[in-house]
């Protein structure tokens, strides 16, 4: 058996492996990787090339380069992007334990970089689809903060009437076919949405993403062998948070090697706490599942919040563990250290975006409670297409009417 | 407002079932449900060196707190955590069980019960009937707490009971309360029949009770009588019993005499104390969380109409979750709460 601190100190792969000390406090890792151009007279659109924290590790098909384009604009992006987020989630941690929020809810922060990285390398015609921690793939996929926190707290301005909930956010018109209750029932769905590109032929992909606990479900071998045997454009990411609910990787998975768990699919291992890494391997993958078929992507990530909001999260893993990779992996403070490397903003500049974050969240929060609670007749809406199906009715709601078409 | 004045017969069933629980004289505290629970499944592991307890983080206690402390106590070999994977829990399960060994899985949630459908309706329900009875996984007893918790949303909330009254070869027993819990999950690891035990989560920490520290049974297939009354019959099952019971408190105020039964097995269930207690009060009203069609009041329903046609005075009442997926916001609405079993009770009796 693995002792916890191997597991640690694998989380904890630094940083610093891949990068060398600079002169800025604030980039002092970062320097010497950045082909560095005239930062000075920088644009926005200027294109950087950025190493990747990690390189990446494959099976059976050759890794991308570690080296990753980018444009200060694009890193600005990420950061705002990252920064909203992490707000949004630490904000409905607040909201539920005000009791606003009900039902169960499942935090992100910690793994934004995932969300980020993976819209940068895609566009709103492929297809996402997620389990239940889903808050910030809704926000990536073009979601709104307001439509969040209604959702959130049941109220009709939600991205889902406020019948979802935390774990049902869904933006069709984007390409986010949402969040999903049970643990890996949205993978063979997923491949079912490839199915349908496969059809179309629009050079499409779906994203369908799970969890290192959800990568024990039987659902997902069954999906991968149809996926693989029909060449579907599926890319199959495992976001790799390290621990089941309660359980670490190890006591669940003979091979925690996620990427590998295809067999004949291919795979890749990737830093998920870094954005940039993350958008090249989407990037790649993308490429890969349209010429070849499906492929796997295991994003290792970790996850600040405890698994749901009744786990505190520090029962399982030390809490030198959690702050460990706050110090050396947090995908939000790596691309702060980017800006600030190569003179993209000011520190002043960035805290004012985070204060810019808090903000657009107060007032969505407010906003999003002005909406009000569903009509109850909600309640017996959408079960069926109106009028084709059963509705109860009646002051004690126990009657029943069956409409036929 | 008639039959108030009524004699009140005893049931047979209920002094029976008094008989059969030795816990009377026995000291007992006063615990909740999943400490019952504990206590059970720690007695069956101490009575049974081939017991085993298995389900998704159940050595480190369960999200509910109900295997708390028996991965210390008779080691991580007899009780240990899986995978994520519920068909796999469950088929498992059956195999240990084949091979002649009592194996208790744990689900975590009833709502994650379907992945494991297949095994346990196609796998352990008739292992024993196809196989000529060379082969069985009697030891098996699957656990999966159910019912809402009154925020619990679309997966965390649901009673799926129904689906396995469909399939001969599975028990299905639900408890209301600690003490019953205890007895009725012995029985069920104890008997020869794969079962499946659902335990009403909302009553976890809530439901409060003397429970006997003694190893104790409640024998299964045996409905309780637990308010006796002349007016009416009340049938129902874990949870939905607390609410059932208010309801019967507050038509005792307005005069009008409920019985109320906890059926405790659902399959096979004791239509002979329900039928006895109908002929009594000459009407009868199911509740229960799950959705209304297709729910096993329905099943109730069809037979007491068989057995005491003429003796109805009114239509059997069903009082049932709505026919909607188990929502999250309109849960208030959705439940068959106090006041609409009142209704109906009141709605019955006039008839």
């Amino acid at each position: 058996m693995n002792p916890s601190g191997a597991v640690r100190s694998k989380l904890l792969r630094p940083l610093a492996m891949a990068l060398t000390p600079s002169s800025s406090p604030y980039s002092a890792t970062l320097g010497s990787i950045v082909s560095r151009r005239n930062f000075a007279s920088s644009s926005s659109d200027e294109v950087l090339t950025i190493e990747t924290s990690v390189p990446f590790t494959s099976h059976k098909c050759e890794p991308p380069s570690r080296s990753v384009q980018t444009t200060p604009k694009e890193l600005m992006g990420f950061f705002q992007d990252m920064a909203l987020m992490r707000r949004m989630e630490i904000a409905a941690d607040s909201l539920y334990k005000a009791k606003l929020i009900r039902g169960f809810c499942h935090l992100y922060d910690g793994q934004e970089a995932v969300a980020v990285g993976m819209e940068a390398a895609i566009t709103r015609k492929d297809c996402i689809i997620t389990a239940y921690r889903d808050h910030c793939i809704y926000l990536g996929r073009g979601g709104t903060l307001v439509e969040s926190f209604a959702e959130l707290m049941g109220r009709t301005g939600g991205c889902s009437k406020g019948k979802g909930g935390s774990m049902h956010f869904y933006k069709k018109e984007n390409g986010f076919y949402g969040g999903h209750g049970i643990v890996g029932a949205q993978i063979p769905l997923g491949c079912g949405l490839a199915f349908g590109q496969k059809y179309t032929k629009d050079e499409t992909v779906t994203f369908t993403l799970y969890g290192d606990g959800a990568a024990n479900q039987g659902q997902l071998f069954e999906a991968l062998n149809i996926a693989a045997l029909w060449d579907l454009p599926a890319i199959l990411v495992c976001e790799n948070n390290h621990y089941g609910m309660g359980t670490a990787e190890w006591r669940a998975a003979k091979s925690p090697a996620y990427y590998k768990r295809g067999d004949y699919v291919p795979g890749l291992k990737v830093d998920g706490m870094d954005v940039l890494a993350v958008k090249q391997a989407c990037l790649f993958a993308k490429e890969h599942a349209l010429k070849n078929g499906p492929i796997i992507l295991e994003m290792d990530t970790y996850r600040y919040h405890g698994h749901s909001m009744s786990d505190p999260g520090s029962t399982y893993r030390t809490r030198d563990e959690i702050s460990g990779v706050r110090q050396e992996r947090d995908p939000l403070e790596r691309v702060r250290k980017l800006i600030l490397g190569n003179d993209i903003a000011t520190v002043a500049e960035l805290k004012d975006i985070e204060k810019q974050a808090k903000k657009e969240v107060d007032e969505a929060i407010a906003k999003a409670k002005e909406s009000p609670m569903p009509d109850p007749s909600g309640l017996f809406s959408d079960v069926y297409v109106k009028g084709y199906g059963t509705e109860a009715f009646g002051a004690d709601r126990k009657e029943v009417k069956s409409v036929l078409p | 407002m008639r039959s108030i004045t009524m004699v009140q017969k005893l049931g047979k069933v209920l002094t029976n079932t008094r008989r059969f629980s030795s816990a009377n004289s026995i000291s007992s505290k006063p615990i909740n449900l999943f400490s019952a629970i504990n206590q059970a499944l720690d007695l069956a592991l101490d009575t049974d060196p081939r017991s085993y307890i298995f389900g998704e983080d159940v050595r480190f206690g369960g999200v509910f707190r109900c295997t708390m402390g028996l991965a210390d106590k008779y080691g991580k070999h007899r009780v240990f955590n899986t995978p994520l994977c519920e068909q796999g829990i469950v088929g498992f399960g059956i195999g240990l069980a084949a091979m002649g060994n009592r194996a208790i899985a744990e689900i975590q949630f009833a709502d994650y019960i379907f992945p494991a459908f297949d095994q346990i309706v196609n796998e352990a329900a008739k292992f024993r009937y196809r196989s000529g009875n060379q082969f069985n996984c009697g030891g098996l007893t699957v656990r999966a707490p159910y019912g809402a918790v009154g925020h619990g949303g679309h997966y965390h909330s649901q009673s799926p009971e129904a689906f396995f009254c469909h399939v001969p070869g599975l028990k299905v027993v639900i408890p209301r309360g600690p003490k019953q819990a205890k007895g009725l999950l012995l029985s069920c690891i104890r008997d020869p029949n794969p079962i499946v035990f659902f335990e009403p989560k909302w009553l976890y920490r809530l439901a409060v009770e003397e429970v006997p520290e003694d190893d104790y049974m409640f024998p299964l297939s045996q409905a309780e009588v637990i308010r006796e009354g002349s007016d009416i019959t009340l049938v129902g099952w874990g949870a939905q019993l607390q609410v059932m019971e208010q309801a019967c408190v507050d038509a005792a105020q307005e005069g009008i005499s409920c019985e109320l039964i906890d059926l405790r097995t659902l399959v096979p269930w004791d239509k002979e104390t329900v039928e006895a207690s109908v002929r009594k009060t000459g009407r009868l009203l199911v509740s229960h969380e799950a959705p209304i069609t297709g729910g096993f009041g329905a099943e109730i329903s069809a037979s007491i109409v068989e057995r005491c046609f003429l003796r109805l005075e009114a239509p059997i009442a069903r009082v049932c979750g709505l026919d909607t997926p188990f929502p999250l916001v309109f849960e208030p609405f959705y439940m068959p709460t106090k006041n609409k079993i009142l209704d109906a009770i009141k709605a019955t009796v006039n008839y």
